[in-house]
């Protein structure tokens, strides 16, 4: 008997190991960030040059760091997503335009961009040579972060934003943040 | 050496060539350095550390935008800001985690993928001696025939060959 259960057994584990294995996203990378303080930064604004913005403005507020280009093509796909997040659960997301904005490529195509698509985002910091990009991890644009109140990354998520993620992690997740004190 | 020789060789030393620079480089930047040591950890670096965007590339081959940014911060740690080799590694570990390493340090959430392949070759080892034990031991465990019961046998091939 056992001449034919052993190896049903080893080919049903290899099964189950390779079905896993299909399921998984090899593009996410789990981010160190989470659990750390948000790194800083000093950023012009998109619409208010001379002004600058920075995560530390931004304390004592449960908030969202939203990367995104305008010759990010997922970013489209992700963008009615995040207006109806900012419309709906009133979530503040700030954009960081990844080198867009004032580069030699691109020009003012992120303006064009959110004519066409329209602005959900509070305030919008313009990292043109892509650096803050590379302090907060970003290797795949778009992605998202959440900050809590502290300033502290609870959560990272690469790639566009989908509703069924908005619903099931995102606000869950901003509403027990909005709870815990400042 | 006659001519095909000749021809042949001239192909198997392009094919060598063509073998052995097929990691080479394909951002290529112009760098100056201060000195030798910083040139030879910054190669070094270019080759150990990953490209995140195209995962199995490292950074000195890859042609992916972010590369070349890692490649010009990377290049900046070390001329500008005097940084050493761990010092490079712990800035991009600390903001993309091991995976920007191509040989990721041995700790607990790595035992598997460094151990893992030594622990099944101990379980093959394992059943291999298993299986051969116990084909061992049916080839001792032989039918003990008595007189009769060969006799039988012997009759019954005879009587096989007469058809």
């Amino acid at each position: 008997m056992s001449r034919y259960l052993i190896p049903l057994v080893v080919f049903l584990a290899l099964v189950v190991l390779l079905w896993k294995g299909l399921s998984l996203n090899p593009r996410e990378i789990p981010s160190p960030l989470v659990g750390k303080p948000a790194p800083a930064f000093s950023l012009p604004q998109l619409y208010k040059e001379d002004e600058k913005i920075s995560p530390e403005d931004m304390k004592g507020k449960v908030w969202v760091l939203n990367v995104w280009a305008s010759w990010c093509v997922s970013c489209r796909a992700e963008h009615k997503v995040v207006t109806n997040f900012v419309k709906k659960d009133g979530v503040d997301v700030l954009g960081l335009n990844y080198k867009d904005y004032g580069t030699e490529e691109y020009g003012d195509a992120a303006k064009r961009w959110l004519v066409q698509f329209g602005n959900p985002y509070s305030k919008i910091a313009v990292d043109a040579d892509g650096r803050t990009g590379i302090n907060w991890g970003v290797y795949g644009v778009p992605e998202s972060f959440v900050v809590d109140k502290k300033g502290i990354i609870r959560y990272k998520f690469t790639g566009p934003l989908n509703q069924k993620n908005i619903d099931e992690k995102l606000v869950p997740l901003i509403t027990q943040l909005r709870a815990e004190e400042g | 050496m006659d001519y095909m020789n000749k021809k042949l060789l001239t192909f198997m030393v392009g094919l060598l060539l063509t073998v052995l620079t097929s990691t080479a480089w394909s951002g290529i930047e112009v760098r100056e350095f201060d000195n030798k040591e910083q040139e030879v950890l910054y190669n070094q670096l270019m080759f150990e550390l990953r490209c995140l965007v195209c995962q199995n590339e490292n950074l000195a081959a890859s042609n992916a935008d972010l590369a070349k940014d890692l490649r010009d911060e990377v290049y900046e740690m070390i001329t500008v800001k005097k940084l050493g080799e761990k010092e490079v590694k712990d800035f991009l570990i600390a903001r993309y985690g091991d995976f920007v390493l191509y040989k990721p340090p041995v700790k607990k959430s790595t035992w598997l993928l460094w151990f893992g392949p030594f622990v099944m070759l101990g379980l093959g080892l394992v059943i291999l001696l298993m299986v051969t034990r116990k084909n061992k031991d049916k080839k001792k465990e032989a039918p003990q025939l008595d007189k009769s019961k060969r006799e039988d046998i012997r009759k019954l091939l005879e009587s096989e060959g007469e058809d």
